[in-house]
């Protein structure tokens, strides 16, 4: 049955983190090859629902299930990749490209063996993938905040996984960075992948991507077809500019733009 | 130089040293890695409530030390665990306490502050068979641990919710990595002493990261210098009549502050590489 389960499904989900509740019956599908994008101004509880999908947040009620497995007994580690909002900065001692990559790959890896050579034709296409092979002997601290971010991407592509689970990778990321990150995305979903991506704005992705789910305040206000989004959006507050596709609000909170 | 080798208490503390060079780095690089640098200072404090309990009940004092140490070091990952901001309070206690309590301890079992003492600095003359039959065991099992997992328990200090999501046991990983520590710190108990024990987990990591650029090559190079230092110290300090502990982790130091100086040299001369 969990070859025609979807690879993540979220029903009635809640989570509380220090006893404020943060998501409220949340249900969210991404189908087989499904590339869904999830909106929602800053504490909307996007990051939290993500991180309780791969089951870094523990939940309060409702039930997760990654490729028809609860999550609780979901084992087969090596079909999820997951790429966190941004580079943890404290690593002590230095670590090149290709270790952090190589990292992407122990859910396959026994413990005390080698790497084979199906790990290390991994670890260069997806350091390649992300156009990364002139700078993978170079330590990751070296890189700029778009190649670290390429770099934590390459890590989640090592594992050859079947549903990648983005958190905000366009955070910080200039523009040219974020058409080739759309441009490798479209590729990945081409060819069967499933992405459940967190963003600010669509940006180059619009055209790829099969839904969008606008969160607010921790609940689901919006499942639908990205146009659908956008052209409500419009009708509802005229201030929101059509390329940002931000959701609906009801009062105009003020944009962490000018400010932020 | 060579005669040095004719005395067997010589060459036991030249093997202690030897162990001791390659295993306390070994796991050190985790914890520079994993910005628990001071974890070896705690667990070495704790450890010495383990060495008075042997001096107290008779039982040898470096069994004792493996035992309470690696018991210290599973509470901290424990309390690590909960990420209460108290655990830093509990930490302090533990780590007071534990050289409180081996002092005290140490009083009871009427040894002497001498005795004490070669626990804390280390000492090449006490070091025994039986003592280098423990250390070398415990040594090999260390550096075979640690370079056989480098990749996972770099995986976990690298990125511990990713590698969580990865499906790696990770609290199993970071209570190896802590225990693997305590135990370190037991192994280099007689020849660099509990005092000063983490100085040779950090200084040689710290040491290498100057000239390397990647993970591997640190965690290598960071044990040839440990090697280089205990072998040396233990040498040293038998020509120059000194605590073993002390003239070790100053010729660590030294190779600190010349790899400090290459490495400068060395990205000053670097060609800036293109994006």
């Amino acid at each position: 049955m969990t070859d025609t389960a979807p690879p993540l499904s979220l029903v009635g989900v809640s989570v509380a983190l220090d006893s404020r509740l943060v998501l409220h019956d949340v249900n969210l599908t991404v189908g087989a090859g499904e590339f869904v994008v999830l909106l929602g101004a800053n504490g909307s509880g996007k990051s939290t629902l993500v991180r309780a999908a791969v089951g870094l947040v523990p939940t309060i009620g409702g039930d997760v299930r990654l490729f028809g497995t609860p999550l609780a007994d979901f084992s087969d580690r090596a079909r999820i990749g997951y790429v966190p909002q941004r580079t943890r900065a404290v690593a002590g001692v230095p670590a090149t490209v290709e270790e952090v990559v190589a990292s992407g790959r122990l859910s396959r890896r026994r413990w005390f063996m080698p790497r084979t050579s199906a790990d290390r034709a991994a670890v260069d296409a997806a350091i390649e993938r992300v156009d990364l092979a002139h700078r993978r002997s170079s330590p990751v601290s070296e890189l700029s905040g778009g190649q670290q971010q390429r770099v934590l991407i390459a890590r989640a592509l090592a594992t050859e996984a079947e549903l990648l689970v983005m958190d905000e990778p366009t955070a910080g990321v200039d523009h040219d960075n974020q058409h080739d990150l759309a441009d490798l995305l479209g590729g990945l979903v081409a060819s069967g992948t499933s992405v459940l991506l967190v963003a600010h704005e669509l940006g180059p992705m619009a055209p790829l991507i099969d839904r969008a789910v606008v969160l607010d305040n921790g609940r689901v206000r919006y499942d639908g077809a990205v146009d659908q989004l956008l052209d409500e959006a419009l009708g509802h507050a005229a201030h929101v500019h059509r390329h940002t596709a931000e959701p609906p609000r009801e009062e105009g909170l003020p944009s962490e733009g000018a400010w932020g | 130089m060579i005669e040095l080798l004719d005395y067997d208490f010589m060459r036991r503390a030249l093997l202690a040293a030897v162990f001791t060079g390659l295993a306390a780095p070994a796991i050190g690089v985790f914890l520079v890695h994993r910005r628990l640098e001071l974890l070896g200072d705690g667990l070495g404090h704790v450890a010495l409530t383990g060495v008075a309990l042997g001096l107290l009940t008779g039982i040898a004092p470096l069994v004792t030390a493996i035992a309470v140490a690696a018991l210290g070091a599973l509470i901290i990952e424990l309390l690590r665990a909960k990420g209460r901001t108290s655990g830093d309070v509990a930490l302090a206690m533990l780590f007071y306490g534990g050289i409180a309590g081996g002092v005290l301890l140490t009083n009871l079992a009427d040894e002497s502050a001498a005795s004490l003492n070669s626990y804390l600095f280390g000492s090449i003359t006490t070091v025994s068979t039986s003592d280098l039959v423990v250390v070398g065991v415990l040594g090999a099992v260390i550096v075979a641990a640690c370079l056989g997992l480098a990749p996972q328990l770099f995986a976990v200090c690298q990125d511990e919710e990713h590698a969580k999501v990865s499906g790696l046991p990770v609290w199993l990983f970071s209570a190896l990595i802590s225990v693997l520590a305590a135990v370190t710190i037991t192994v280099a108990m007689r020849t660099v002493g509990l005092l000063l024990v983490s100085a040779l987990m950090v200084v040689p990591v710290a040491a290498a990261q100057q000239v390397t650029r990647s993970f591997r090559s640190t965690h290598l190079f960071a044990m040839v210098i440990g090697l280089a230092a205990a072998l040396g110290g233990v040498v040293a300090s038998y020509e120059i009549e000194t605590s073993p502990g002390p003239t070790i982790v100053m010729l660590a130091i030294v190779a600190f502050a010349v790899l400090t100086v290459v490495g400068a040299s060395k990205r000053k001369f670097r060609p800036r590489p293109t994006e």
